[in-house]
């Protein structure tokens, strides 16, 4: 039976679609989560795709992390044992639920950016990024306007130095991220978030490439294999 | 008298028919103002004098512009994709498979002067609430701009603003942007144009029409609530027991509010999936004067509405007031009583508010013929009672008068071929260069990089190739493309074959994708209609388009007038911005302007002319304007078209690329630049006139040597010109003629493409 993927709709969240076409490509099955429904539906694994959830007013990704979906996926993600892949919005709302340390601020540019960007795979060692090889450097999209990820020195310094900077941008810093960094992950590995958009590299048709599949693979592969990581 | 104070009801307008009416402040004629009398047989009230006055505006009636516009059904070629013409707020097209797309270009020209970012961002929303009106989800938009002299302070306010308004709504809707256009010009420098389109794609049973059929059906007002933005002239018509204050400081250009329009997009599409819907309107301009009337004249003629029952961001809003208000994303809807519980439940699920305001009434056969009866009412007090199709369809229409200004002669006199050319090869090189760099011409980069493009994830061609192009759904490979065009300079020198060359453009564009074009929209920008002059410039380009796209056998769908864009006297260069949609069967076989592949045989398909005429060329190197635009030939335009589709479908090229601004040397460096290699072509003749031509009906294409033969024999079936030119390799443009050469390094045609905007906007 296939894995089955949840993709989470939140009042405008955008690549929602996207995220779940990435999914199925990937060979899983989407899931439609609805974020009024506190229910997780017993998926293997879940995405927080791109967007605007609540128009990202008050901050980005602040009002999504009280949906009542959110209180079933919170404990699942922190204790290790659900994977989630926040992508842009998705990672903003995995900052602000305090699965991930860390905060998305305006773009040094203050503009939004949409370019075809080059990332560097730093850790393979997560859920999500199984099937790419150390220092891959693989090509996505990015287009955000408030990507710019900052923690303190002392959060950056324990990110790099226990592994959980997990892709890092190559080629120019684009929006002023501390470090160049493009996404993190948690102590267990299970969850990601990353500014850049891999669901928008998974056909050559629309994509730059199709590089950005390896992350909807690789968490087929995690689940076939059970294989836990930084356990 | 009524029960509440000031209030301006039929009995008071019964008792009062001598009370001094500001018609004059609302732009209302006395003649107009004499003819609502004679159809009321009394005096309006001031509430019915502020529908009358939006509903005859120039913006709402067309009254200047549809005596020209009319041509457009007339001359309309057959065609059996139009399943929805001109009329309704979008046209509809037949492409295949039972899918169908709307699409229209609209201008949010004066407010993005006034205040660009929200004046932008409003241009947005209108134009995707058009789309969604007809019951299409939208799935992208694209925008045509003009603005004063790069270099000026004002295009540095402007500018930014308005990018930044289009971003900002757009990416929060979550629809790629995927092409448009930018131009710079003094005359947009106090007039800049935003022109925004919008494309959606739906199944042909799911077409909406803006109708209210079916007595005891309920109107139900959704989105937003009303608020005294984008208000004009009802303070004037505001009773004077309210605090002036407090009206001088409302804004005239409405705040947009992109998550609320997202959050209306996916609730109306899950209330038209479940059949909840009888009739639909968009609020725009007008707000609920034009929705109430337009659904009352298109369904049975009938309708009461409770005003008080609109819910108000600001509760001292007088029936005037909400009757002219332009809040931003909000929507009526005719429901059947049944469906009401239904209806409400999924508004709630996305968070909207919705509000029963009233109903649909019988007529009887002599309001009929009247023109229908629609009645509102304010905590219970009438104070309209009008026939609403006298405001919807039958507004005034003028036939304005207009004359070939005498200037004219003069300018086409002008000729640009007498303006010094480069003297040697340095001097070629050097005025490439110069054009290439050219603000309008230049990286649009800048501006692009701020919009999302990939959203949706069916973006198959976008910016800076010559067209956008969307998959229409995903499990089909049939693909829509769409390119805006517009020359201004071409159209000031003459109008009539201006507007066609920008149809021609527009047409070229979506051919070098590998689409075959389909049908037409148009935002038509002008001066004052009052000005002979202009008038003449609006009959020419009207009558233009409308041969065009008869000759072409592209109906046009729909589109929008802006009037006005002048500085006292001095219009802009007359500016019709020109839609073309076509169909390509399988998106696979798109076609894009990046010459990628080393080796490939260069081919310039069509005739270069010795034309000159409000060329790039004469407009960057001399600030010239002046002779005749490019000849253009339809017929021409056409074979290229089918040249270009039939290659893409057998997959003869790898790119092509239109010929337009600037010419063959702009296209050669731009297909160069996306391709990351060089080219080498070798000219015949004249090499100024090769390289800076803008000759229409051309396109340059890279093609495979083994495939070289068939390029070649299916040119020669539809009688297009072709030659072979050159060849994809190398790290320079290099263009040999009889008399010498030019060659320009990658890196140099890559400094003076890319460098123009960031310099300008951000001083590096």
């Amino acid at each position: 039976m296939a894995a089955r993927v949840g993709v989470v709709t939140f009042p405008g969240s955008l690549d929602d679609k996207d995220a779940a076409r990435a999914v199925a490509l990937a060979g899983a099955e989407p899931v439609a989560l609805w974020h009024a429904e506190p229910d997780l539906k017993g998926v293997d694994a879940v995405v927080l795709p791109g967007g605007f959830s609540y128009g990202d007013y008050l901050r980005c990704g602040a009002i999504a992390r009280f949906a009542p979906l959110m209180s079933e996926l919170v404990p699942a993600a922190r204790s290790g044992a659900l994977p989630v892949l926040g992508i842009c919005n998705g990672f903003q709302i995995l900052c602000e639920s305090h699965l991930l340390p860390g905060a998305l601020t305006r773009n040094t540019s203050l503009r939004f950016l949409n370019r075809d960007q080059v990332l560097r795979v730093e850790s393979t060692a997560t859920a999500w990024t199984g099937d790419y090889t150390d220092g891959q450097e693989v090509l996505v999209v990015l287009k955000s306007g408030e990507g710019s990820y900052v923690a303190d020195e002392e959060t950056l310094d324990e990110l790099e130095a226990t592994g959980r900077v997990v892709v890092r941008y190559v080629g120019g810093n684009p929006n002023g991220s501390r470090r160049d960094i493009a996404g993190i992950t948690n102590e267990h590995g299970n969850v990601v978030g990353l500014m850049p958009h891999p669901e928008h590299a998974v056909e050559a048709l629309t994509g730059p490439s199709t590089d950005g599949l390896g992350f909807f693979t690789s968490i087929l592969s995690h689940l076939a294999t059970g294989t836990p990581v930084h356990a | 008298m009524s029960e509440v104070p000031g209030l301006d009801t039929v009995t008071t307008a019964l008792d009062t028919p001598d009370t001094p009416q500001p018609y004059a402040e609302l732009g209302m004629a006395k003649d107009e103002y004499e003819r609502v009398r004679e159809i009321l047989g009394r005096r309006p009230t001031s509430s019915e004098l502020a529908i009358y006055s939006v509903m005859w505006s120039e913006h709402c009636s067309y009254k200047s512009s549809k005596v020209h516009l009319k041509q457009f059904g007339e001359k309309a070629p057959e065609s059996d994709a139009l399943l929805v013409g001109m009329g309704e707020n979008a046209g509809v097209v037949d492409v295949g498979d039972g899918r169908a797309v709307t699409f229209k270009i609209e201008s949010h020209n004066h407010p993005s002067y006034v205040e660009p970012h929200q004046g932008a961002a409003t241009g947005v929303g209108g134009i995707v609430r058009d789309i969604l009106t007809m019951g299409a989800r939208p799935v992208a938009v694209m925008d045509a701009l003009r603005f004063g002299p790069a270099d000026a302070d004002d295009t540095k306010r402007v500018l930014p603003g308005v990018v930044s308004g289009i971003s900002f709504y757009g990416n929060c809707l979550g629809l790629p942007n995927i092409g448009g256009e930018i131009g710079f010009g003094a005359g947009y420098l106090a007039n800049p144009l935003v022109n925004a389109l919008c494309v959606g794609v739906m199944r042909h049973e799911d077409i909406k029409l803006a109708q209210a059929p079916g007595p005891g059906n309920k109107v139900v007002l959704f989105g937003s609530t009303t608020g005294p933005d984008g208000i004009g002239g009802a303070s004037v018509l505001a009773s004077a027991s309210f605090d002036d204050e407090s009206h001088a400081k409302r804004p005239s250009v409405q705040v947009g509010d992109p998550f609320m329009e997202k959050l209306l997009i996916e609730c109306s599409l899950e209330l038209y999936a479940r059949d909840l819907v009888v009739g639909i309107q968009d609020l725009g301009a007008a707000g609920v004067s034009c929705a109430t009337t337009e659904l009352a004249a298109g369904g049975t003629g009938g309708m009461d509405i409770q005003l008080d029952r609109v819910p108000l961001r600001d509760p001292r809003l007088t029936p005037e007031e909400i009757l002219m208000s332009e809040s931003q994303e909000r929507m009526m809807a005719v429901v059947e009583p049944a469906k009401m519980d239904e209806f409400l439940a999924i508004c709630a699920k996305w968070q909207i508010v919705a509000t029963e305001i009233g109903e649909v009434t019988e007529v009887t056969p002599e309001e009929a013929e009247r023109g229908g009866r629609l009645v509102m009412t304010w905590h219970g007090e009438t104070v309209v009672d009008m026939p609403p199709r006298t405001a919807s369809d039958e507004g005034p229409v003028y036939q304005r008068p207009y004359a070939r200004p005498a200037e004219q002669d003069a300018l086409q006199a002008d000729d640009a071929a007498a303006l010094p050319r480069p003297a040697d090869d340095a001097e070629l090189r050097d005025q490439l260069l110069r054009v290439l760099g050219a603000p309008g011409v230049g990286d649009p980069t800048w501006v692009t990089q701020q919009y999302d493009s990939y959203v949706r994830g069916d973006t198959v061609v976008s910016a800076p190739h010559d067209a956008g192009m969307i998959r229409v759904s995903d499990d089909s490979h049939r693909g829509v493309a769409l390119s805006t065009d517009g020359n201004g300079r071409y159209t000031r020198l003459d109008p009539y074959a201006g507007t066609q060359a920008a149809y021609a453009e527009a047409f070229r564009n979506v051919a070098a994708t590998g689409a075959r074009p389909l049908a037409v929209t148009n935002c038509l920008n002008f001066g004052s209609p009052e000005d002979p002059g202009v008038m003449w410039q609006f009959a020419e380009a009207t009558r233009g388009l409308a041969d065009a796209c008869q000759s072409l056998g592209t109906p046009v769908t729909g589109g929008n007038v802006s009037f006005y864009n002048q500085t006292g006297d001095v219009a802009i260069n007359p500016t019709p911005v020109i839609g073309v949609l076509g169909v390509i069967d399988d998106v696979r076989n798109r076609l894009r302007s990046a010459f990628d592949t080393d080796g490939a045989t260069v081919f310039l398909l069509g005739e270069t002319r010795a034309e000159f005429g409000g060329s790039a060329w004469a407009d960057v190197v001399h600030g010239h304007l002046g002779g005749l635009p490019p000849r253009v030939d339809l017929a021409a335009e056409a074979a290229l078209g089918e040249v270009l589709a039939t290659a893409a479908d057998r997959g003869l090229v790898t790119a092509a690329h239109d010929l337009s601004d600037g010419g063959l040397g702009v296209a050669l460096a731009e297909s160069a630049l996306r391709g990351g290699r060089g080219v080498r072509v070798e000219v015949d003749g004249d090499a100024f006139t090769a390289l800076f031509s803008e000759s229409g009906a051309r396109a340059a294409v890279a093609v495979l040597p083994e495939h070289a033969d068939a390029l070649r024999a299916l040119a020669a079936e539809h009688d297009v010109p072709v030659a072979e030119i050159g060849a994809v390799g190398g790290d320079a443009l290099v263009v040999t003629h009889p008399g010498g050469s030019v060659e320009v390094p990658l890196a140099d045609l890559r400094t003076a493409y890319e460098a123009t905007l960031p310099a300008l906007m951000d001083g590096v």
